[in-house]
């Protein structure tokens, strides 16, 4: 592995100058089979600063995941590097925790294993962090559910496991995919509101993806725009508001006019999209 | 409690409706009882014949157990190795489905020439009529892994020994104690019939031995008895099922 890849541009300006908790530098990835070539990546460049929240907005099935499988060592691009806190991963699975699009909790586990299965993956369960799983559950409303199989539980209580589950994984940078997609309007937005409290707290390193505006406004410091398949980053926005947020920020004037920009271009691409098929 | 009763009165209404044509038609159409015995002759002859028939009972139930622990852990380990090797699995699966065309019966008497009347070949009968349907349901159970989940854990960096002992397996339990159920009553099965092909004692002997003294009745004791063996081993699988996945959603049935 050549950990001499050249670095991509300057580092965004963020809470931090250090070295970032994800570079992904020059992605590029195409899907062939024998009939049929089909690029989903064309020469992805993203950080995420320690600390930051950062989010991935682009229509539905611009190729978004395939970038989640290139991060998270799954799947080999075809050309470009991952790096995380500097150290070239590109290809090597376990350096990120992860958050799929449904909760994905294992039913046989009670909650609490369930929470604590990416650290045993890591091979790292000691009393203290039973203890500390505990205390999160406690905290996130689950309390009193530790020894429950996940399907006693209501949708939005089982992402907040699932969510647990990568918040409690050693692993810097959280990737989560999509998360609040499978629920309904207004349990995703406690959830979104839920989110934005608990990272507050514990400011860990994310990478979001999710095709909601609001949602990205909302939570991110800063979003990616991504185009129609194949994806490229067509904008980076950085998001103004201060810290900790609170909800009521959607009714800022800069909040509107954020959204009616992003939407505008996310329209655009959704009817590329729908013009290519 | 009184779900329990409603789904338990009508089959139990059906089985004494049937005794009792039974024993009346038996009685009404002067049937020979070394053709068709009445059901009552049948409990008569539980009653007073059950002194003899322990040591048959044990020997059956010994060899059933034996043989339904072998076939199942062939079985099991058959699934493992296919599972884990791919390659093998696209060479064996379709032969496996083949051997399933042979009949146990007719290789019974084969096994009974090449391995003796010891306990050998009872055994090889039993395992062979039992890892088939544990083999094919672990091998289902196991393809059959939720792919979110199977995803998730590739994605956290989970290796292919935690995938499968996290997930995999446990993921497919249920379908593995499907097979087993299966294995469970064929066991009881392969046992009889091993027993009347060669051996000097146990449930299917005595059939055997009955059958050349035309004892209709003690026959259907026997039957009788096969078929509470079979219950039996059944019922002690299905609880030890029910806790093993205690954890699966209660579904309506």
């Amino acid at each position: 592995m050549s950990t001499l890849e050249q670095k991509p541009a300057a580092l965004k300006t963020g809470d931090n100058q250090t070295v970032p908790a994800l570079e992904a530098a020059g992605i590029s990835k195409t899907f062939r089979s024998k009939r049929s070539r089909l690029q989903v990546l064309d020469d992805v460049t993203l950080t995420v600063g320690k600390g930051e929240f950062v989010s991935i907005l682009g229509p539905s099935g611009s190729g978004k995941s395939t970038l989640f499988h290139i991060i998270g060592g799954l799947v080999k691009p075809d050309a470009g590097s991952i790096s995380m806190n500097g150290a070239d991963v590109t290809g090597q699975q376990g350096h990120i925790s992860y958050m799929p699009q449904q909760p994905a909790l294992f039913p046989w586990r009670t909650i609490e294993d369930n929470v604590l299965l990416s650290q045993e993956v890591q091979g790292k369960v000691d009393r203290e962090a039973r203890e500390n799983a505990r205390r999160w559950l406690g905290k996130v409303g689950l309390g009193g559910f530790e020894k429950n199989h996940p399907h006693t539980l209501s949708g939005g209580m089982q992402q907040r496991a699932a969510f647990l589950r990568a918040l409690l994984s050693p692993q810097e940078l959280m990737c989560l995919d999509e998360p609040f997609s499978a629920l309904d309007a207004l349990t995703r937005s406690d959830m979104q509101r839920w989110l934005l409290d608990i990272w507050e707290e514990s400011r860990r390193s994310v990478l979001f993806i999710t095709h909601n505006i609001e949602e990205a406004l909302l939570l991110s410091s800063r979003i990616y725009v991504f185009s129609s398949r194949p994806a490229a980053v067509l904008h980076e926005i950085d998001v103004p508001f201060q810290r900790p947020r609170r909800e009521d920020i959607i009714e800022h004037p800069d909040f509107i006019r954020l959204r009616r920009e992003l939407s505008g271009w996310l329209r655009e691409e959704q009817l590329k999209m729908q013009g290519a098929t | 409690m009184r779900r329990w009763w409603n789904s338990v009165w009508p089959p139990f209404v059906a089985v004494l409706f049937f005794l009792v044509a039974w024993e009346l038609s038996t009685s009404l159409f002067h049937i020979e009882k070394w053709i068709l015995p009445s059901p009552v002759d049948i409990a008569k002859e539980t009653a007073d014949g059950a002194g003899d028939l322990w040591g048959h009972v044990g020997a059956t139930v010994r060899l059933t157990l034996e043989g339904f622990i072998i076939g199942t852990a062939v079985g099991l380990i058959i699934a493992l190795i296919l599972h884990l090797i791919p390659f093998l699995k696209s060479a064996l699966y379709p032969l496996l489905i083949l051997s399933q065309n042979i009949p146990t019966i007719a290789l019974a008497p084969l096994l009974m020439i090449w391995f003796g009347f010891g306990l050998l070949p009872k055994l090889i009968v039993i395992t062979l009529v039992c890892f088939f349907p544990v083999a094919v349901a672990t091998m289902g159970g196991l393809k059959q892994t939720d792919r979110v989940m199977l995803n998730y854990m590739r994605m956290i960096g989970a290796n292919k020994r935690q995938i499968f002992a996290k997930l995999e397996l446990p993921h497919a339990l249920p379908a593995i104690f499907s097979g087993v159920k299966i294995a469970a009553t064929y066991s009881v099965m392969g046992a009889v019939i091993a027993e009347w092909i060669g051996a000097d004692k146990g449930i299917g002997y005595y059939m055997m031995l009955q059958k050349s003294g035309y004892r209709t009745d003690r026959m259907f004791v026997a039957i009788m008895i096969i078929v509470a063996l079979s219950l039996l081993l059944f019922g002690i699988i299905a609880l030890l099922e029910k806790w093993l996945v205690r954890w699966k959603p209660k579904q309506d049935n």
